[in-house]
């Protein structure tokens, strides 16, 4: 029992979406403010405050104005906080104070499908943010009408990759409060990072290869490319490199977790 | 068919053997037992037969089907009531119960007349809408065991389904306990409260260092380890205790205070009463507690 079995992965893991889905309905006014409201500050701050410094960003041989260019990114960033922030904060106060999943593990569910939900969770609510931002930013005229939707299933893949490594970290972390390593070390870099305020190009190729090992610069360059049109990168690549990170992180994740809760 | 079959069942964490081989098995519509100091392995050995931990070596054998290979199998006909309240604090009373019987599989129609039926039967009906955070804790301990029963499992687990609890939430409890048990359901308890094994169990079985001390109904016990009357006397002294040496009397020496086992005849009784009883004496009939301290020794653990 204590290796990880894909046999012990039935579609049962969806009830323990649905009880996720329940706590988040309970709350779904806060749920749904913060991703509305968002963009909005983002836009204001840097369209209002940054374009006096900086004309316009020379993005895939075209150029853009620099929130138009940050815009798609915010999409990416929402997408990685809110699916991060699930299987981290999140899930570690279900697993450890509440016993949630003790409670699960005296039903017929396995802890395989328990973590399974918990990832696919946050990457469902991760879509669901994206989807209420770009009812923003559509409208304003930061994404493209409809190409901006794609936007909806690709967050879903990048909160898998998220929610994954998130829950990779909740699996070797001691107590919560150590979660500020990972997101000091990790998350915040790869916010800075990865395309997201500058392009990737811009900067030398010795420090633009780190940037390929960031999740997020794919994200960003995915979600760029179905927000405007246009991208550095090619998207077949961008996907695998998802798929292939949310795999092995899933994994991991699994491991870990199994470690830690079976004994 | 045996409910739960254990055989030579071996738990280790690392170096420490916190189940070391025990062999026991629970039949159909019993009562049973396990009792045994802190640290004893009794929560380790019922992990095992939930598949919450896995068995180092042996076999656990629920509904005579393998933990190993058919745990799912096995926790679809369990009911398991934990020491720690596990209850969801995000939902209510009745979201609780339903969302259970999702983890379950039960048909949506069935789950909700069986939340209303088990809502009445705990007297939580005007509690449905409650958060769980605001229900006290004789009442989250009874939501906790009305959900575990949500499924009407064939076996109940309940590791120490009363402790913490004011005697009135207790005896709400046994009662409760008691009525399922006269429905035919087979349980499994954990508890320190000797009186609630001795009222409750048909069967019980005390485990200390991971083993298995003693197994049997409590009154066989009672007769074997202890005896059915004792008298505890204050103020022991020599003349005692050379009257107890000589008569080969069963009996614990504990300094100021000297407990004799007497058997049922009467005759040792009276003859304690004429000669001993100068302070204080006090007859009464030998329980549980008197066992469980006799096997397990009554030095601190942990």
């Amino acid at each position: 029992m204590s290796r990880i079995q894909l046999s012990a992965i039935s579609p049962r893991f969806r009830h323990i979406w649905f009880r996720n889905l329940i706590t988040y309905r309970r709350i779904w006014q806060v749920n749904f403010i913060v991703p509305l409201l968002e963009p909005g500050f983002y836009i204001l701050a840097f369209g209002l405050g940054f374009s006096g410094l900086i004309g316009g960003v020379s993005y895939a041989g075209l150029d853009l104005a620099y929130t138009r260019f940050m815009a798609p990114a915010l999409v990416a960033t929402a997408c990685m906080w809110n699916a991060f922030f699930e299987t981290t904060y999140t899930s570690f106060v279900r697993m450890y104070y509440q016993k949630t999943f003790d409670g699960i593990l005296a039903t017929p569910i396995s802890l395989e499908e328990i973590i399974v939900a918990e990832i696919v969770w946050a990457a469902s609510k991760a879509a669901a943010a994206v989807s209420l931002m770009l009812i923003v930013l559509i409208p304003i005229g930061y994404a493209n009408f409809p190409g901006a939707l794609a936007c909806i299933p690709l967050a879903f893949l990048g909160g898998l990759a998220f929610g994954a490594i998130g829950m990779f970290f909740t699996g070797i972390i001691p107590t919560i409060d150590m979660f500020n390593l990972p997101i000091f070390l990790f998350i915040t870099p790869m916010f800075l990072f990865s395309g997201t305020f500058f392009p990737v190009s811009g900067i030398p190729d010795w420090a633009a290869i780190f940037t390929l090992i960031f999740p997020l610069y794919h994200l960003v360059e995915l979600t760029r490319f179905f927000c405007i049109g246009a991208m550095e990168s090619n998207p077949v690549l961008n996907v695998t490199y998802l798929v292939l990170f949310t795999v092995l992180f899933t994994y991991l994740g699994l491991l870990m977790m199994k470690r830690r809760l079976i004994n | 068919m045996h409910i739960i079959e254990a055989i030579g069942v071996v738990k280790r964490f690392g170096d420490l053997t916190a189940v070391d081989g025990v062999h026991f098995t629970v039949e159909k519509g019993e009562f049973f037992g396990f009792l045994g100091p802190n640290g004893a392995g009794k929560t380790s050995a019922i992990r095992m037969i939930y598949g919450f931990s896995p068995v180092t070596s042996g076999q656990m054998k629920v509904f005579g089907l393998d933990i190993v290979t058919d745990w799912r199998r096995i926790r679809s006909g369990l009911g398991i009531c934990q020491q720690e309240n596990t209850l969801d604090p995000d939902l209510t009373v009745e979201q609780n119960l339903l969302l259970y019987a999702r983890y379950f599989e039960m048909n949506k129609h069935k789950a909700r007349e069986r939340a209303e039926e088990l809502l009445q039967f705990f007297a939580l009906t005007n509690k449905r809408h409650a958060k769980v955070m605001e229900l006290s804790g004789g009442l989250a301990r009874r939501l906790q065991l009305a959900r575990a029963i949500m499924a009407e499992p064939a076996l109940l687990i309940l590791d120490e389904p009363t402790t913490g609890l004011d005697p009135q939430s207790r005896h709400q409890m046994w009662n409760r306990l008691t009525a399922l048990k006269k429905k035919g359901l087979t349980m499994l308890l954990t508890t320190h409260y000797m009186d609630e094994a001795e009222s409750l169990c048909d069967r019980l079985l005390i485990m200390d260092n991971g083993r298995i001390i003693a197994q049997g109904r409590p009154r066989d016990l009672i007769v074997e380890h202890a005896a059915e009357n004792v008298i505890e006397i204050e103020g022991a002294d020599e003349q005692l205790r050379t009257y107890v040496k000589d008569h080969d009397v069963k009996h614990d020496d504990l300094g100021e205070r000297m407990i004799v086992y007497a058997a049922s005849d009467g005759n040792l009784e009276n003859d304690i009463r004429d000669r001993f009883c100068m302070d204080a004496c006090q007859f009464r009939a030998g329980n549980l507690e008197d066992v469980f301290l006799r096997l397990t020794g009554r030095e601190l653990r942990e």
